[in-house]
Parts: structure tokens; C-alpha cells; sequence
């Protein structure tokens, strides 16, 4: 982690809504973010709790409206959210570029695999048709297609989940970008495929000296790749940690129920061993809970987790977490 | 792929055979009699029985029917009962007419109502959407009669612009192919902006988005491409009902196809006409909707025929 040279992407007070009809949906809440280069950032939450807009907020890939994006959202020291609409098309596939959780879904299924990848370089790079082919064959020899040249030339139709999901991954390195967004990128494949993918993508990391936001509800998967984790509940974020740290020490109730709800193999479910669950399910965000918003769920919670939002409390570099709990022993 | 096409044509056979049941015996259940009709008002008894026979319509129903699928298998469609030529020339004399109009107005369609449906998509909900899907309905709620009219009210009679009616240079096309269009546009237009507001709000979409693709090439490339299949079954439908000849646009605007030479035959009870003409129309259909799914495989790489 190359602190010294600064953030590559500094996230600060970002807050996404959507206009429904049935009201204002706050899906990210004032969410502070900073990535390094060269690092794996784990976002780690439920279903629903921002992650996913997280991302789709920093290339602005969300229609406004009924999308808002507020905050800042530095890269390289540009707000993106302040460029106009060819300057983030600049930014979107070239520099930043993204990883979706459906393989099955995200290319599309009228375009060969090799147009889909060249027509990035084209726009990108400034090559011929012919170098962006060659240059494509490449990346997908490098994500490990067997036959890349005769693969290229297929549709997708023709691709299992796990070799589509390596042309994504082609895709989304072919321009070189600083900044990969995964978005739970191993979720929808066999979990055998998922152990394949996840090292190709520590590999290309490397090669590539991309940092990463790695989009994951599995912790299993952040233990594996992460340097750093952010745990969001509900738009917001409740823990910050270096890995380790957050598993060996977990400080926020939510994270410390995450943890406990991993199945171990060996664990025997004998009295007070069976696998922990976190009670209820997450708050409708169209009706938060006053004050924390974990607090429903919450096993430790106080009477001021009910009245007032935890203010985030800064235990360390990169030890943030966001609960009464912690507020109060420093108030001690 | 050959195989296939081979296949379905010789499926059409049995269709054909079919439809010729069909018409043959609705057409002989229709009231007034045929010699009545040709020998007209003042004709004897004895004269009407001539004419009968000589039409072959004394003999008992299935017994036409077998005699005129024999000379169908033989490629002979008979001749009409009205002017004595053969249907296959009456038909032939029509059918370019018809083509015509239906190809220039198929294309009018195409032309206004895929950007309009696209324009829609992308906007949708904005006044330019609104604008859009009202001209829509008002096109497919409009009587097409009603609408040849008030195009010949304005522009032959008070612009004096185009010719009312009749055929001759291509001045004399763009009403009668306008007339014909306004109810395809709208069609195709409502499909278009259906069919588009879906594949824009797939996945493939938004990755192609992310690549950092200009908006028209992420619609057009990305979006359009996949929402074709509806359009085309759409365009292909319509182009065949076209061919089937527009009955009111054709009889509002003198215009000589194929549907005022049914529907004058029917009047006559000119049955062989009638039969022919129909027929063809069939086959027309057929065809249209065969060319329909070959372009399916051409457009979508999953549909295979082999």
C-alpha cells in the first residue's frame, strides 16, 4: 500500500437518492471512502445496502433521475462528478472500469466477444480495428481462454458462466485502467470457478498494478483478496478496518454478527457453538430507524441508539467505526 | 439453412391446400348465384343454366373442389368468370401495383417509426415521448378511410399538389402509401419504444456504458441491435397484410392492386378470381414470414436453423 503518494480515489460525503414514487430512497447515506493504489478494498454488506450503487455512483452509471449523486468523488484529484458528460465517458472503460455480478447477463449477446472487447480499445487506445483484435486475442490468452483467436470470434451464447466472466475480466484490464470496480464478481459462478477467478484476478492486479474495489457480500472472498475492508449497512458505513484486524477484532455489532454467522468446518453444534444469525432483516429504506439504523437488530443496543446517529469514531489509520458503543468508551 | 428453407416450403402445401378448403366452401356458402350475376338482370332461365353449366357449377360442391385442385397441382388457376382471361394474368396485372404500395409504405413505416419508438425510449416520460405515443395512438385509432380523405380534402383539392387518385408518375403514389404508413408507423413506432425501453435497461447496457461508448453508439450498437427480433416480426406482419392489398386505401384512391380486384370479384361472384387472387395472397404471406425468421438467424446469432 503506497500511502505516501496519496488516495487514488477519495469518496467523501457521497449520498446517492432515488426519486420513487413512494418516496425518497437514500440508498448511500454520506459514505467517506479513500482507495490506495495498488490495494484491494473490500465493500463488504447485505443485499440492498449500497454497495453496488457505491460503484455505479463513482462512474455515474446510474440515470439522473431518478437518480441524485451528491458529495465528492475524487480520482486523481478530479471530481468526477463534476466533468461533463464526454468527460466521464473518458474516465468509464479507461481508467476506471467495471465488473459486473452476471456474467450471464453483462455482454451482450448479439456481439462477438472479440467486437465487445475491441470496440473498448478502439475507443480508448486509438487503434486500428485489426491492432484492437490483436490486442484483444491477448487479453483473453491472458484470462486464460483456451483458443483466444477462434473464442473471440464467438457470441457469448457459446461461453459457460466462468469463461465469460474471464471475458469480462479482459474487457475491463484491456485498457489498463488505475481503478477496477468489481461488483460481486464471483457471486453468480460454481464455487470452484470462483477460487479460478478470484486468483486470476490477484494475478492481473499485480500485472497490471490496478487497485481494486472488490464488492462482496463473501467474507471468505475479502479474507482472500482485501487489504482493507469497508462494512456498510444500509447506505452507510458502520467499520472500517485493515483485514486482519477486522477479523480478528471486529468493533461494530453488525461486523462482529457477520463474522459469526460464517459457517466453520469442524465446529461442532454443541450449547452455545451453533452458528450465530443476526435477528430481523434490513430496514426498508424508505422507513429508516431513528438513530443507528442497525439498532432493530442490534443485540447490545442502548437507549441513545435510538435517538441519535453514532458519530464515527477514528481508532486508528484506517479504524473507523461508526457505533455508540465505542463513542461512549472514548467518552469514558 | 438450406435444408431448412427447403422444409418450410414444402410445408407450405399443406397450408395452401388448407386455405383453398376454407375459401372454396365459405365461397359457396356466400348468397346470390354467380350466372345470375353475369348473366344479368334480363336473362332467362335457360340462359343462367347455360352460363352454370359452362362454369361448372351445376356439379355437386366437392366434385368442384377435386376439379380445382387438379388444375391447381397443374399450376392453372382458371379464368376469370367475368372477363374470360386467366386468373394468373388478372392477378399478375395487379399484384406490382400492390408490391409498390406496400414497399413504399412499409418503408415510410420503417423510416419514421423505428427513430420515433427509439427517440421515445430514450426519453421516456419527457414531452418528446408524450408527443410520440399520442401521434401513435391517434395513427392507430384513425379509420384509414377518414384519413385518405382528409389527405385528398388537403392536398389535391385545396393545395392542388398531388393527383387524388388513380396511377401514373409517383406523385400519385405518396397519398395512398402516406394513408397506408400512418397505421404501420404507429405500430411499429409503439413496438420500438417498447421493445427498446427493455434492452435498454439490461445488463448488457450498462456494461456497454461503463466502456465508455458514446451514447448513440451504446443505442444503436447495443440496445437497437437486440430489440430488432419484435421489430422485424412486426414490419414483416404488416408488410404482409399490405401485400394482402389495402382494401379502403386502394378503393379511396382508385388505386388499381390487388385488393380492389378482390373485392370487385367478390361483388361479381367471380370465383376463380377470387381463389387465385387469394391464394397468391397466401403464398405472398407465407413467404413474407419465412424471409421474417431467415433474418431472425441473420440478426440474433442464438437462433440457428440448422
Amino acid at each position: 500500500m503506497s500511502e505516501q503518494s496519496g488516495p487514488l480515489l477519495t469518496i467523501r460525503g457521497l449520498r446517492t437518492r432515488f426519486h420513487t414514487y413512494e418516496g425518497v430512497v437514500n440508498a448511500v447515506d454520506g459514505l467517506d471512502i479513500e482507495v490506495f493504489r495498488g490495494e484491494t478494498l473490500g465493500l463488504v454488506g447485505e443485499s440492498g445496502c449500497g454497495k453496488s450503487v457505491t460503484a455505479l455512483s463513482i462512474l455515474r452509471l446510474l440515470p439522473c433521475p431518478p437518480a441524485e449523486i451528491q458529495g465528492q468523488i475524487l480520482f486523481d484529484g478530479t471530481n468526477l462528478l463534476d466533468l461533463d458528460r464526454e468527460g466521464i465517458r473518458n474516465i468509464r472503460g479507461g481508467d476506471i472500469s467495471m465488473i459486473f455480478q452476471e456474467p450471464m447477463t453483462s455482454l451482450n449477446p448479439v456481439l462477438t466477444i472479440g467486437e465487445q472487447i475491441s470496440e473498448t480499445l478502439r475507443r480508448h487506445k486509438d487503434m486500428t480495428r485489426r491492432e484492437a483484435w490483436r490486442r484483444c486475442v491477448e487479453m483473453l490468452q491472458l484470462v486464460q481462454i483456451p483458443g483466444p483467436k477462434s473464442r473471440s470470434r464467438e457470441y457469448p451464447h457459446k461461453l459457460s458462466g466462468g469463461m465469460r466472466q474471464r471475458a469480462m475480466i479482459a474487457m475491463a484490464l484491456s485498457c489498463n485502467p488505475k481503478l477496477l470496480l468489481a461488483d460481486e464478481p464471483t457471486t453468480a459462478l460454481d464455487v470452484t470457478i470462483q477460487a479460478q477467478i478470484m486468483t486470476l484476478m490477484a494475478r492481473l492486479k499485480e500485472e497490471f498494478e490496478a487497485s481494486i474495489v472488490l464488492i462482496t457480500h463473501d467474507l471468505g472472498i475479502i479474507a482472500e483478496m482485501a487489504s482493507r475492508v469497508v462494512v456498510m449497512y444500509a447506505g452507510k458505513m458502520v467499520e472500517e478496518a485493515p483485514v486482519k484486524e477486522l477479523f480478528k477484532d471486529p468493533r461494530h455489532p453488525y461486523t462482529q454478527g457477520l463474522l459469526g454467522s460464517i459457517p466453520v468446518i469442524g465446529r461442532k453444534f454443541d450449547g452455545g457453538q451453533r452458528l450465530q444469525e443476526i435477528p430481523g432483516i434490513v430496514p426498508n429504506p424508505l422507513e429508516m430507524p431513528l438513530g443507528c439504523r442497525f439498532n432493530p437488530r442490534c443485540p447490545r443496543t442502548m437507549p441513545i441508539c435510538h435517538q441519535q446517529e453514532p458519530p464515527v469514531v477514528r481508532l486508528a489509520d484506517h479504524r473507523r467505526v461508526s457505533c455508540w458503543l465505542e463513542a461512549n468508551k472514548r467518552d469514558d | 439453412m438450406l435444408q431448412y428453407v427447403i422444409k418450410r416450403l414444402l410445408s407450405t402445401v399443406p397450408v395452401l391446400i388448407g386455405i383453398s378448403l376454407l375459401l372454396f366452401f365459405m365461397l359457396r356458402m356466400l348468397p346470390g348465384d354467380p350466372a345470375q350475376v353475369l348473366a344479368g338482370q334480363m336473362a332467362t332461365q335457360e340462359d343462367i343454366e347455360r352460363i352454370r353449366h359452362q362454369l361448372g357449377l351445376d356439379r355437386p360442391v366437392y366434385v368442384q373442389y377435386v376439379l380445382f385442385l387438379g388444375r391447381l397441382a397443374k399450376f392453372d388457376l382458371g379464368r376469370s368468370a367475368r372477363t374470360q382471361n386467366p386468373v394468373i394474368q388478372e392477378v399478375w396485372a395487379r399484384l406490382p401495383n400492390t408490391m409498390l404500395l406496400a414497399g413504399v409504405a412499409i418503408t415510410l413505416a420503417c423510416l419514421f417509426g423505428i427513430p420515433a419508438g427509439i427517440i421515445s425510449a430514450v426519453r421516456p416520460y419527457t414531452w418528446l415521448d408524450y408527443l410520440v405515443t399520442s401521434t401513435a395512438l391517434f395513427g392507430i385509432s384513425m379509420p384509414v378511410f377518414w384519413l385518405g380523405l382528409m389527405l385528398v380534402v388537403i392536398f389535391s383539392v385545396m393545395l392542388q399538389w398531388l393527383p387524388a387518385g388513380g396511377m401514373g408518375s409517383w406523385k400519385h403514389v405518396i397519398l395512398p402509401s402516406v394513408t397506408l404508413a400512418a397505421f404501420v408507423v404507429a405500430f411499429i413506432a409503439r413496438m420500438t419504444r417498447s421493445t427498446m425501453m427493455e434492452t435498454l435497461s439490461q445488463d448488457y447496457t450498462t456494461t456497454a456504458r461503463s466502456k465508455g461508448l458514446q451514447e448513440s453508439v451504446v443505442i444503436i450498437k447495443h440496445a437497437l441491435k437486440n430489440a430488432l427480433i419484435p421489430i422485424i416480426t412486426v414490419v414483416g406482419l404488416q408488410f404482409g397484410m399490405l401485400l394482402g392489398g389495402a382494401v379502403l386505401t386502394e378503393t379511396v384512391f382508385a388505386w388499381p392492386g390487388l385488393g380492389r380486384l378482390i373485392v370487385d370479384s367478390i361483388l361479381a361472384r367471380d370465383y376463380p378470381v377470387i381463389q387465385g387472387a387469394i391464394l397468391i395472397f397466401g403464398l405472398l404471406y407465407i413467404l413474407v414470414n419465412l424471409i421474417v425468421d431467415l433474418i431472425y438467424a441473420w440478426v440474433d446469432p442464438r437462433i440457428r436453423y440448422d
